[in-house]
């Protein structure tokens, strides 16, 4: 039961971050190309194979949650920390691995990229630690009411 | 038109009248079967769903409209529209006709006898082998690659019997691949909602990097306008299309773990 939330939580805030990225920064935005140039061959088939993964997880997830809610065992807390930790995890795995070692793209084709980086480094390592907060915080109720 | 010499409107061009019109026909005899089906489905009493019906029509429209037409003539002339006339045939057409049934249809029109036999070819192992969703990745995704990485591409601009074949692989190896994924019809080698998963998030992803590969590397023959437009045109159609086969997929599982309180009742 606890580990359903938190599998559906966690693959749903992945997937979700993919949906945001793509909507923000690619089609409202503009910052980021559809095609850089300057990508590896590894980076490619790593952004593919996320993009994949993000549409299964996402769906997956709320499929998941469906189920939960249909069993009446969702949890609140536990899975909106672990939508926080999913999403903030692909966030930084985004804007270490994808963007800076195998140069997908980045986050915007200008001289102070590095503010921009460091902004988006932080506030996933932010979405992470909200989502071990709520995490330890749901088990803490448990071991409460338990 | 006159001293122009590939465009010179031959009978026998490919993309000419001849081309359209055989590779209009297999469509044109699956539609016929399947209202002549939905009839004998009708006189022997058994209901058929009215939406299934409008999906196998549309999806059969989708297939007729990228081989025949002004559609099919462009394709040929702009790379944008080739893609365009790729995702309805490959991806659109195979799905809607897969959720339209046709296979349990068939089985309800035809006679015991004959429905015993046409239900042990379908659980033959040959089935079974080009049913396994790996194979038909392979032949529908790696189909692509080939077609797009190779000299095939050009090829097949030149030679009508190439023309003809690629344009059916590219509609069966999609309705492989869709009923690899998406159980509709009866199926007789199930495979696990994980393992089908795994091969799909592989099977989308190797998509998507062709799509990005294409902007990148256009096609031999292909201007790199045309070939930007077009694989953004496969990247972002191909995830609309595969995401609607997810859902399908993920709503099944979600089906089948449902609760049952009296098995009976139904």
């Amino acid at each position: 039961m606890k580990k359903r939330n938190i599998w559906s939580g966690l693959l749903f805030g992945i997937g979700v971050m993919g949906f945001f990225d793509e909507l923000v920064f690619h089609q409202l935005l503009q910052w980021h190309h559809f095609y850089d140039w300057s990508t590896t061959e590894v980076g490619i088939f790593a952004d593919g194979l996320f993009n994949a993964f993000a549409w299964f997880a996402t769906i997956g997830g709320l499929f998941l949650l469906a189920d939960l809610k249909r069993q009446r065992i969702f949890q609140r807390t536990r899975w909106w920390g672990a939508v926080s930790l999913g999403a903030g995890l692909f966030q930084l795995f985004d804007g270490i691995v994808l963007h800076k070692i195998l140069r997908v793209h980045q986050i915007r084709y200008v001289d102070n990229l590095i503010v921009y980086d460091l902004v988006w480094n932080i506030s996933s390592i932010i979405l992470i630690i909200i989502g071990v907060v709520l995490l330890r915080k749901a088990t803490k109720q448990e071991v409460k009411e338990g | 038109m006159e001293g122009h010499i590939h465009h010179s409107s031959s009978v026998f061009d490919v993309g000419g009248v001849l081309s359209q019109v055989l590779l209009a026909f297999p469509f044109v005899v699956a539609f016929v079967i399947y209202i002549y089906a939905y009839q004998i489905s009708k006189e022997k009493g058994r209901d058929w769903p009215v939406y299934r019906l409008v999906l196998f029509v549309v999806g059969i429209s989708f297939a007729l409209v990228s081989v025949i037409g002004p559609l099919a003539v462009r394709v040929h002339m702009d790379f944008t529209y080739h893609m365009l006339g790729h995702l309805l045939l490959g991806m659109l057409a195979p799905l809607l006709i897969v959720l339209s049934a046709p296979m349990t249809l068939v089985l309800r029109a035809l006679s015991v006898e004959n429905a015993k036999r046409l239900t042990r070819i379908l659980r033959s192992k040959v089935v079974g082998f080009f049913t396994d969703p790996i194979v038909a990745s392979i032949l529908n995704i790696g189909g692509l690659w080939v077609l797009y990485r190779t000299e095939l591409y050009m090829a097949m601009h030149e030679s009508l019997l190439l023309h003809l074949l690629i344009h059916m692989h590219v509609f069966l190896a999609g309705y492989l691949f869709t009923i690899s994924l998406i159980y509709i019809d009866p199926v007789p080698h199930r495979r696990t909602y994980i393992y089908r998963t795994i091969v799909f998030i592989f099977a989308l992803a190797g998509h998507g990097i062709l799509s990005k590969q294409l902007y990148a590397h256009p096609p031999a023959g292909v201007p790199t306008s045309e070939a930007q437009n077009g694989g953004m045109l496969m990247y972002y159609g191909g995830d609309v299309i595969d995401a609607i086969i997810i859902v399908i997929l993920f709503y099944q599982w979600y089906q089948l773990r449902a609760p049952r309180p009296s098995l009976v009742a139904n």
